[in-house]
């Protein structure tokens, strides 16, 4: 500990800027709260603690489409007081991974290395390979960490593991990857352990405030880009009359449709997801199709809407909305934690072909509607 | 929570496994565990496909067709001809995803 300062923020700022261009051409982030002088530079000091704005972003990435720029800069960090023998944690650089690790991290001397994912979190990047094995010896390699510690181990979180092979770095940078436990707050517990991880601590469950809190990016784009268009053909269609597009007849005879189509985004993106357990079968495109088709009926029997409907519409009814549902559904395995690539490609084999079969049956059911209405026949 | 019984393509090499424990270590859902000194699979129906086991079994004895669990992905895939992907590497940010 003997060659390291503490420098106040702002008083170093030429010494980062060599090492770190990308950062001194912002505006240092409120959670660096100094720098740390080692032999080999200057190493940002980050806060273990988290403030409002931090909560604030944290909110922003869970609902917005621009989460992707909430990034960290790539590069060595260091919290507390950490030394030769401190402790080296790998992290993504997407805020919310950097900021669980960070706030896990509280009271404790360590350093944080953080890759270059894109701002993509852990566990997806390491799917992806950018948090991979090539990326974590080159930070190793240009942050100089085996002058800045005396020891060979390095804290890579369990779910970094797809993209890492600890046998690979080990060979390249000397490094000893240790598999951390799958949770940030469990770090503690694991260092005082003497970096073992229970089989808890190894697992990765999917409880429900997760699968309520990963609805939100199922609704948004699904609000956002699909059922703007979707309410725009149903509009058209039943605007549609021979002497023109009239507004009224659109809105009256579309609104039961778009309360349908709003009702199957809920379906799929909100209630199939929060209650994936309870509803049977394993497939996400049955388990949609369920919960799809008992909103359906529940709304064609108990909403005035529906009374004395055209039985072509009902059918067009019970065939699309579920299906719709079905489909939505579907896209919520990529915000899961247990589905794999040869069960979702199973499932899309069976299930695209049906989806296209329901749309072209359900245009033709409009059209026999229209061609109905229109007293043609 | 379990998806779709009898579909992952996890694959074990017992003869190659040396009972090191890596792959009970990255493993996220407790598929392996040790006995006699050797990798056994527990249940193939809870892999997920991750590839986290094989990348670091140092001895190969363990082989997965790695891949994300995600429709968009593989619905991008299929439209693009390429691999499944959810373009969320920073290429393109029309589509959010994982």
């Amino acid at each position: 500990m003997a060659e390291l300062k503490f420098v106040k923020p702002g008083a170093q700022e030429k010494a980062s800027a060599c090492c770190r261009p990308t950062q001194s051409a912002v505006q240092s982030p409120a959670w660096i709260t100094g720098t740390l002088m080692t032999a080999e530079g200057a190493i940002p000091l980050i806060s273990p603690d988290l403030t409002r704005s931090d909560y604030w972003e944290h909110v922003k990435c869970r609902t917005s489409a621009f989460r992707n720029s909430y990034v960290v800069n790539p590069g060595l960090y260091a919290i507390g007081a950490p030394g030769k023998n401190s402790d080296i944690l790998v992290s993504a650089n997407y805020k919310l991974s950097f900021d669980a690790l960070r706030k896990a991290l509280k009271g404790l001397n360590a350093w944080v290395l953080v890759l270059d994912t894109k701002g993509i979190n852990v566990w997806c990047a390491a799917g992806k390979g950018t948090f991979g094995t090539d990326e974590l010896i080159r930070l190793i390699s240009i942050t100089k960490l085996d002058r800045i510690v005396d020891h060979r181990r390095i804290i890579v979180p369990q779910l970094g593991a797809p993209g890492i092979s600890a046998h690979e770095v080990k060979k390249a940078a000397g490094f000893k990857v240790c598999y951390g436990p799958v949770r940030a707050e469990d770090i503690s517990a694991y260092i005082a352990a003497e970096y073992k991880a229970t089989r808890e601590m190894r697992t990765v469950a999917f409880p429900f405030i997760d699968r309520l809190i990963l609805t939100l990016m199922e609704i948004n784009p699904a609000m956002k880009k699909r059922y703007p268009l979707y309410a725009l053909i149903i509009l058209a269609i039943f605007g549609l009359q021979p002497k023109g597009i009239f507004f009224r007849d659109a809105l009256v005879g579309g609104l039961p449709f778009l309360v349908l189509g709003l009702i199957s985004v809920l379906s799929g993106a909100l209630i199939t997801p929060v209650l994936l357990p309870f509803i049977p079968f394993r497939s996400f495109a049955v388990k949609g199709w369920i919960a799809g088709m008992l909103f359906v009926i529940l709304s064609v029997k108990f909403t005035a809407m529906f009374n004395q409907m055209n039985t072509v519409l009902l059918i067009f009814t019970y065939l699309f909305f579920p299906l719709a549902s079905s489909y939505i559904a579907l896209q919520f395995t990529g915000a899961t934690t247990f589905t794999g690539m040869s069960g979702v490609k199973k499932e899309l084999k069976i299930s695209i072909p049906l989806y296209i079969l329901g749309i072209v049956v359900s245009l033709i059911l409009l059209l026999f509607y229209k061609i109905g209405e229109w007293r043609f026949i | 929570m379990k998806y779709l019984s009898k579909v992952a393509s996890l694959e074990f090499f017992p003869d190659l496994c040396v009972g090191c424990g890596m792959c009970i270590e990255v493993c996220p859902h407790g598929v392996f565990a040790l006995e006699n000194k050797k990798a056994v699979i527990l249940d193939k129906d809870r892999c997920m496909e991750c590839g986290a086991c094989a990348g670091n079994c140092a001895f190969g004895a363990l082989k997965v067709d790695k891949g994300v669990g995600c429709a968009a992905a593989v619905i991008n895939g299929i439209i693009s001809g390429g691999e499944p992907s959810c373009d969320c590497s920073g290429k393109s940010k029309t589509r959010d995803c994982c």
